[in-house]
């Protein structure tokens, strides 16, 4: 173990806490996911195509990356609101409100996706409203695109308050003096500050979309080709058995899951900082 | 003439200081409107309907719901799952903690990345890596068989899977912590004569303690409300394989809305038991961080204590 | 405990921290390691106590091999330059952790303890803030505590990093001296690190200087600041002025025929006068005088071009009533040349 540190170390335990991890590690993690790429790769390749791109694949595919999209790009606009009337402005129930973001974190899924649901359904608080105005929010792709605003909703304000409370008030001071107006220091001086983190948070919050599960199995509908979500996709897949199937589409979720993890990386490495774990960090990303 | 212009541009520059840093009022209550309504909406909105359907049919339904056979060993296969996954995610995260934070390797982000990887997968895949792992058909199924071990559709197999979905959770918290923390005390204390373990215990645990805690609750609110990878392992088998949020899914798809938002009503609670020791600690940690900034503001200021012995 | 430190070599990766690097010192010294960054000082101190290994060479207490011996294993008490008080514990706690943690057989009683760290406050003059916590002390009051700490557990050799960089200029002073008073009582091996020379002339019985991984000199504080063994050490130690010149039996011929060696000079080491004197001296313009302060600082341009820095007592200032763009003669009354080594 000495060979693999850098410096022989005064501390003791490194081997110990060291071998711990790793070997815990590779029993919970590593080895389960090999198992799933070399369960893929008794698929022959031809097959593994047909398989991942099926129409009803393909809709799937529409439906977790299309929602997720659009559900992340609501989340940077009000997150942005939200982050910056969080730090600049007082208004009785602040902190409540403050605390109360992390809402998504902390409640599990299937609570979210039953009360959702029930809000949203033709009879709920919100949708008997929508109702005689023709929008069908429960059991459609519109439910969908709710429930993923709800999840992603922590992510672009976490991320950017940070950047927001520590933003220099002379700098804007300075641009004042110098003659720009409000909406110029804005677009000039503070928005290119907190892009990084801004774009942090939103391909966090696409990332976590896109495997939601089950806040949004209830509002959606599970429409085959319509409301069916790919997680969906590959539970009904291993209720018919049908394992190969469930792989491979699990197998293109994982690519994209590292693809977006390393999206992450470089881009909290742009932004210059490691998104602490007072938020953002902590039950990121996958749900419940 | 002249002093009436001279008194409007400074009234024109004054109000052109005061607009420097901050909008205009109606922008600001705009802002602050669109910021409440868009958080009520979709987080208090949510919160109240699980508590207002949980006793829609009155208190006797509410209590009769969470007393069902079903529902008790649903609650008490979340505490079970829990009880084993955290604990054990609990003692990874201090060693990886230290590992990671106390020396310096090669491979070191490699191995930070890895730990990092559960929380990049999708849950329901969380699962599914298990059942190709386990399962009938799996890598080590005919085994399995062979020993008459069940772990996939069993107790063992939700372990596993709640295990797999947190385990990066108290790690995460911890590994930066550490690091920011440094080894020079933990060098006094071996200076002092102090073992390895005596020094964890005694010195680094107790800096790290507020971290762990809030590391823990994380850990443990994911744990009790993991859906996706318990329900592809789980074999929804009624009060044998369901967790929590598992009944609560088979109660709403029978059409029991009041007792499955009553079961829900527990981990909504547990959420908001969540969502405050979150802030305590937080606000912990900031009190702390200023007490350090005004003992080193004072430490500034030269005292001479020295001189003023005691008289 | 004596301390011997023998061909002692360790790299941070390209960095070289020290060069076969020698060093004996024997018991009861208080010795300083004296050096800019970088010159290795601090590594050495974390050698000598095993929270650092060296690449090569080996140390001894007493004669007896330790190197491969941990930090635990060999007793010494540190003082770390941010104090590594336990933030968590009292000052009490702080100071009794030592003893707290020795194996039961070997472990006092409470009642010990107790006695023994009123004992130790008492000499560190903070008994009523020994259930204080360290955030809740003063740089000076922790730095003693952390002293304290290291006391308790009675070691034989007592090492210090930079124990008083992190404080106040008057703090410093004081706890120089009390240092240095306790030393005279306890008479423990110590050996501290800084990079204030006056520190170290002042306190040390005697002065390592260091630079880039090596030892420049070891002496007295009188013998390294009067006869520095090098540029090095001269330079470090106060301030000098170079000219080119030479040096013949006890003449110094400065700027004359332009030798190529370097001769050194103190500015309190060259006279002011009207007239040449007999021996060597050049003339000067005066440029610029600064008399705020025990010192008059004198700056003037040498015939040749070069500034001049010369320092006086204020009585002789007042003596020759100079004033700005005169010319005077400038005579050097002790200068030194260091053969082997060119500017």
């Amino acid at each position: 173990m000495a060979i693999r540190l850098k410096q022989k170390s005064v501390l003791p335990g490194f081997g110990l806490s060291l071998g711990f991890t790793v070997l815990y590690l590779s029993l919970i993690v590593l080895i389960p996911l090999s198992a799933t790429f070399l369960k893929a790769s008794s698929l022959t390749w031809p097959r593994f195509w047909h398989v991942v791109t099926a129409p009803r694949a393909l809709a799937s595919y529409e439906l977790s990356f299309g929602a997720s999209a659009i559900a992340a790009g609501i989340n940077l606009v009000f997150g942005l609101i939200v982050a910056w009337v969080l730090v600049r402005y007082s208004f009785p129930g602040k902190r409540l409100f403050d605390s109360m973001v992390d809402l998504p974190f902390a409640l599990p899924t299937a609570v979210a996706g039953i009360a959702l649901t029930s809000i949203y359904s033709a009879n709920g608080w919100i949708g008997h409203y929508l109702q005689p105005l023709g929008i069908k929010a429960a059991y459609s792709r519109l439910g969908v695109v709710i429930a993923l605003t709800f999840t992603g909703l922590p992510f672009v304000v976490r991320t950017v308050q940070p950047v927001l409370e520590d933003l220099d008030k002379e700098m804007e001071e300075a641009a004042a003096s110098l003659g720009a107006n409000r909406w110029q220091t804005i677009a000039r001086v503070i928005l290119p500050t907190i892009t990084p983190a801004a774009l942090t948070g939103l391909t966090m919050a696409f990332a976590r979309a896109v495997g939601e599960y089950g806040s949004v199995v209830f509002i959606s509908g599970n429409m085959p080709m319509r409301t069916e979500i790919t997680p969906l996709l590959i539970i009904t897949k291993l209720e018919q058995y049908d394992y190969a199937g469930a792989t491979a589409i699990a197998v293109v979720m994982l690519v994209v899951s590292f693809v977006m993890l390393l999206a992450i990386n470089l881009l909290q490495a742009w932004s210059g900082r490691r998104i602490r774990s007072s938020g953002a960090g902590d039950l990121a990303l996958s749900e419940a | 003439m002249a002093t009436t212009v001279a008194l409007r541009n400074l009234w024109i520059t004054r109000d052109r200081a005061a607009q420097a840093t901050t909008e205009r009022a109606w922008v600001r209550w705009l802002l602050i409107t669109v910021a409440i309504l868009f958080l009520g909406v979709f987080l208090f909105l949510p919160l109240a309907v699980v508590f207002a359907s949980a006793f829609a049919k009155g208190v006797s339904v509410y209590f009769a719901a969470l007393r069902e056979p079903d529902a008790m060993a649903a609650i008490r296969l979340t505490l079970l799952a829990a009880g084993i996954a955290v604990p054990m995610n609990l003692v990874f995260g201090i060693s990886a903690a230290w590992a990671v934070g106390k020396f310096e390797f090669v491979g070191k982000s490699f191995l930070v990345t890895l730990i990092d990887l559960p929380f990049s997968v999708s849950p329901v895949v969380s699962g599914l890596i298990y059942v190709l792992l386990f399962g009938l058909q799996g890598l080590m199924g005919p085994w399995l068989v062979a020993h008459d071990i069940k772990i996939i559709f069993a107790v063992p197999g939700i372990i596993l899977a709640t295990t797999f979905v947190t385990f990066p959770f108290v790690a995460r918290e911890l590994i930066p912590l550490v690091q920011a923390q440094g080894n020079e005390e933990e060098e006094a204390a071996l200076t002092l004569g102090a073992s390895g373990w005596q020094t964890f215990f005694r010195v680094t645990l107790p800096n790290i303690k507020w971290g762990l805690l809030y590391g823990v609750i994380l850990c443990n609110a994911r744990a009790m409300g993991e859906f996706g990878a318990v329900s592809v392992v789980s074999g929804h088998i009624r009060g044998r394989t369901n967790t929590m949020p598992l009944h609560i899914e088979i109660l709403y798809n029978e059409y029991q809305f009041a007792p499955a938002f009553a079961v829900a009503s527990l981990l909504a609670l547990l959420a908001l038991v969540t969502l405050f020791v979150k802030t305590a600690v937080e606000w912990k940690a900031r009190q702390h961080a200023e007490q350090q900034e005004i003992a080193g503001a004072l430490g500034a200021r030269a005292t001479t204590a020295l001189g003023a012995k005691a008289a | 405990m004596s301390i011997e430190a023998k061909n002692i070599s360790k790299r941070f990766g390209q960095f070289v921290a020290l060069d076969n690097v020698d060093l004996e010192i024997p018991s009861g010294e208080l010795v300083a390691l004296l050096g800019p960054s970088g010159s290795g000082k601090t590594t050495l101190l974390r050698v000598i106590a095993g929270l650092e290994f060296a690449d090569s060479g080996t140390v001894r207490f007493d004669g007896r091999d330790i190197s491969d011996r941990t930090a635990r294993e060999r007793r010494v008490g540190f003082v770390f330059q941010h104090y590594a008080l336990f933030r968590h514990m009292t000052v009490f706690e702080n100071i009794a952790f030592g003893l707290k943690v020795r194996p039961r057989d070997t472990r006092p009683s409470k009642k010990q303890i107790q006695e023994k760290v009123h004992e130790l406050l008492k000499l560190i003059q903070l008994e009523t803030l020994a259930q204080r916590y360290p955030s809740q002390l003063s740089g000076g009051q922790r730095q003693r505590v952390a002293l304290a700490r290291a006391l308790a557990v009675e070691p034989s050799v007592l090492l210090l990093d930079e124990p008083f960089g992190a404080l106040d200029a008057k703090v410093r002073l004081e706890l120089r001296r009390w240092l240095r008073q306790l030393h005279d009582e306890i008479h423990i091996t110590s050996v501290f690190v800084t990079h204030d020379q006056e520190e170290a002339l002042e306190v040390a019985d005697r002065v390592v200087v260091m630079n880039q991984g090596r030892i420049e000199q070891v002496g007295s504080p009188e013998e390294v600041y009067n006869h520095p063994a090098t540029p090095f050490v001269y330079n470090f130690l106060g301030n000098v002025n170079l000219f080119h010149g030479r040096l013949e039996g006890d003449k110094a011929y400065i700027h004359e025929q332009k030798t190529g060696e370097v001769v050194y000079v103190r500015p309190h080491l060259l006279d002011i006068g009207r007239q040449p004197n007999g021996g060597s001296h050049f003339r000067a313009r005066i440029k610029h005088i600064n008399a705020a302060g025990p010192l008059v600082k004198v700056e003037a341009i040498a015939e040749w071009g070069d500034p001049v820095h010369i320092e006086m007592s204020q009585e002789k200032f007042s003596d020759l009533q100079l004033s700005k763009n005169e010319s005077v003669f400038v005579i050097p009354k002790d200068v030194k040349v260091f053969s082997n080594h060119k500017a």
